[in-house]
């Protein structure tokens, strides 16, 4: 079975402070990762072609820095990868972004399963997935915890608000995993001098055939005008004295609020 | 767009390199250099002390944006009863419309669902369709799609907000390719530009850390996924008249792709974290498994849900399900309770727009507190029984 599975290199938010004096982001030497649903999304993909052969291939657009993130990619097991790169794409919404990644789908061919993760830990729309799907006419079942297969169909199961679902489906077909799908595999240092020495294809808009007024800004219906970080909540009353009277004085705070 | 330094202005300060949240901007020569990766988000704009840096806009061609009229929301159905975030949008949707002068238009999917279409006027919709049809009795989104594409070719709406659930940001992603629009997802602010009449739509991102305002100037109808429990859900008015409109669905079953094999709902008598008022969360501080006993004890007495840190839920401690934070669930409760939490970034952006944060744990400099309302030092083994008790004995049950 030929999967090919989308990630994208976000910031490891874990080391991202904000700056007490200016409240604004400090993202100063923040390392780059694959965002941490991508690499469950990956795992999934290696499992499967463990189970029934087949070829694994992972996209990613953005800057020529990703490239690194597909070095990981390739160290866990990927067979393949491609960074579809392109000043044109900078900017790119989730509608541009879509777009871009289905044509450099359409320029690999042939798949089976289309794999992504629920949502990027930057951008947080978990809309980049369905709109590949909708670009390529697929059927897509999102936030899946379980995926089986025979080749023909898959049934998976899907996160719903008040629990889940198990539903089949016919391939080809696009799936959103989430992080309880998989416990990912460690890179081997092997895995790691392997990829070092790989070539890595980089796409531009021409070679993915490509129309410019759908790709990066031009191409992006939304466009975000004003940044600014949250007001801290700001720290509230710490009670003190017997935990007993601590308790008794927060029961009342939440009796006065009606909440008890 | 293009984004440019003046290198006149500039300083080499780096301040503008410190704040870019992509971290792509890099000196060279004591000057500020843009990399590769700009998303024109307009951080360092504001940043640079000496107006060094500036983003210019294309002009760009505007489509006949007067075609389209009123605001259109998508009922979201569970079990034959409206979510929550269907009767929010209604409400907000009737507060801009009155601002803006235009209509409501709701529209309802599902099975046997016709009671809904009063309940939608009351809470202020001028016109509901409803599609009462077995191809949309449970949500597929093939036949979704397809659906509400129709209806908004047809009525042209100007705006169309869709609930931020697990349902609507899977249909409203698809939805906004097919008709060639933006979508703004998860929204938790609302407003309009009277002048230019368009929606402001404000939004967090990187985990709750920034926030982001962003438009869809040129394309209609403005689409929006609004998080649940944001917005405020108005007054019931059961005297409102409205337009009920009956459609037949524009796809059959056999062009669904998808199957639906078995729909399993939540334990009984476990509450649903994203619409639960209260929510009682344990962290690593509770130990060992076993010991979520007393934090569904908390919750069950108090009729909240039982939510978890990642770290519980890495170490097979309780189902994903019940994570709170950014890899896990965003809930929103009019109380937290965090035991044995300690507060890190991450769990922090699933839960610190809840109103009121109570903070139970033994180390006193735990960044929970930093967010906390109130706050406990102590060991949770000692506070939570006492707490336990103490509510028992303000309800009467001791
Ligand atoms: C502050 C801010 C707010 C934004 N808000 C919006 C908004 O409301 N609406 C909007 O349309 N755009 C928005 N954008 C733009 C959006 O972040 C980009 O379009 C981004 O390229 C994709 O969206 P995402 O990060 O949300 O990814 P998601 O849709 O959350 O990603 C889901 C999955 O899609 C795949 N994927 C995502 N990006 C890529 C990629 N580049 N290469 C390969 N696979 C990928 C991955 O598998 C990922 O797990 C915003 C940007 C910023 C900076
Ligand atoms: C990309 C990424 C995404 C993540 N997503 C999430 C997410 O969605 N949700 C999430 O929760 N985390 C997430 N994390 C993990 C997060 O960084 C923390 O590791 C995690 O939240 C810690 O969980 P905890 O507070 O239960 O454990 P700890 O950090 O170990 O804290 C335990 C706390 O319990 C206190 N304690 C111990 N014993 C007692 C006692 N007897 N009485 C009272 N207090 C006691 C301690 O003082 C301590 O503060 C993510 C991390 C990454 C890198």
């Amino acid at each position: 079975m030929d999967i090919i599975v989308c990630i994208k290199q976000v910031p490891d938010t874990t080391n991202i402070r904000i700056d007490p004096v200016t409240n604004t982001l400090v993202r100063d030497g923040v390392p780059s990762i694959i965002n941490p649903f991508d690499v469950n999304a990956i795992e999934e993909a290696l499992r499967i072609k463990e189970k029934h052969g087949g070829k694994v291939t992972v996209i990613t657009m953005g800057p020529p820095q990703a490239e690194t993130a597909l070095r990981d990619c390739l160290a866990m097991g990927a067979d393949d990868v491609i960074l579809v790169s392109d000043r044109k794409f900078a900017g790119a919404d989730t509608w541009a972004t879509s777009y871009t990644l289905s044509q450099a789908i359409k320029k690999i061919g042939k798949f089976d399963i289309i794999l992504a993760g629920k949502q990027a830990i930057d951008g947080d729309t978990a809309q980049v997935g369905p709109g590949i799907a909708e670009w390529l006419d697929l059927p897509q079942v999102t936030y899946i915890r379980k995926l089986e297969t025979d080749g023909q169909k898959a049934i998976v199961e899907r996160m719903m608000d008040d629990g889940y679902e198990s539903i089949e489906v016919r391939l080809p077909a696009l799936f959103t995993v989430l992080k309880g799908i998989n416990e990912p595999r460690m890179l081997s240092l092997k895995g790691k001098m392997m990829a070092k020495k790989r070539e890595i294809t980089v796409w531009s808009a021409d070679d993915i055939e490509a129309e410019e007024h759908k790709c990066g800004l031009k191409g992006s219906p939304t466009k975000v005008v004003r940044t600014f970080t949250p007001t801290p909540r700001g720290r509230g009353e710490i009670f003190q004295g017997e935990i007993i009277d601590q308790v008794k004085e927060l029961v009342k705070r939440l009796q006065e609020m009606k909440i008890v | 767009m293009e984004i440019i330094i003046d290198a006149e202005k500039c300083t080499g300060c780096t301040i503008c390199s410190k704040r870019c949240p992509f971290a792509i901007i890099k000196m060279e020569n004591r000057l500020a250099v843009i990399g590769q990766g700009c998303t024109f988000c307009g951080v360092c704009v504001e940043a640079c002390p000496f107006s060094a840096i500036t983003i210019y806009k294309d002009q760009e061609k505007h489509v006949d944006l007067s075609a389209y009229k009123g605001i259109m929301v998508f009922g979201e159905v569970r079990d034959k009863k409206f979510a929550n975030v269907a009767l929010e949008l209604i409400s907000k949707a009737r507060e801009i419309a009155d601002q803006i002068k235009t209509h409501v238009i709701t529209v309802i999917l599902g099975e046997k669902i016709n009671h809904l279409a009063k309940e939608a006027l009351s809470y202020g919709s001028d016109k509901v369709i409803l599609i009462d049809d077995p191809v949309v009795k449970d949500f597929r989104t093939d036949a979704y799609a397809r659906v509400m594409v129709d209806i908004i070719r047809d009525q042209k709406p100007e705006i169309a907000l869709i609930g931020a659930t697990s349902i609507g940001r899977d249909l409203a992603a698809r939805i906004a390719i097919q008709l060639h629009t933006g979508l703004t997802a998860d929204c938790t602010g609302l407003d309009m530009d009277m002048e230019r009449r368009i929606l402001l739509q404000t939004r967090p991102a990187f985990g709750g850390n920034l926030m982001a305002t962003i438009e869809t100037p040129y394309h209609r109808p403005q689409m929006a996924t609004v998080r649940p429990k944001v917005m405020k859900i108005g007054k019931r008015d059961e005297s409102r008249k409205g337009e009920i409109l009956n459609l037949k669905p524009g796809i059959t079953e056999e062009k669904v792709r998808t199957k639906i094999r078995e729909i399993i709902k939540q334990e009984q008598g476990e509450v649903n974290l994203e619409e639960a008022e209260i929510i009682c969360t344990g962290g690593r501080g509770i130990h060992k498994p076993e010991n979520f006993s007393l934090i569904r004890e908390l919750a069950g007495l108090l009729g909240g849900a039982v939510g978890a840190s990642r770290a519980t839920v890495d170490a097979g401690w309780i189902d994903a399900s019940h994570q709170v934070g950014q890899t896990g669930k965003t809930v929103a409760p009019k109380l937290y309770i965090a035991c044995g939490v300690s507060g890190a970034i991450q769990h922090l952006a699933g839960m610190q727009t809840s109103d009121i944060i109570v903070a139970i744990n033994k180390d006193a400099d735990a960044p929970i507190f930093n967010v906390a309302t109130y706050g406990i030092v102590g060991d949770l083994f000692d506070v939570v029984p006492a707490l336990i008790k103490e509510i028992k004995k303000v309800k009467g049950l001791e």
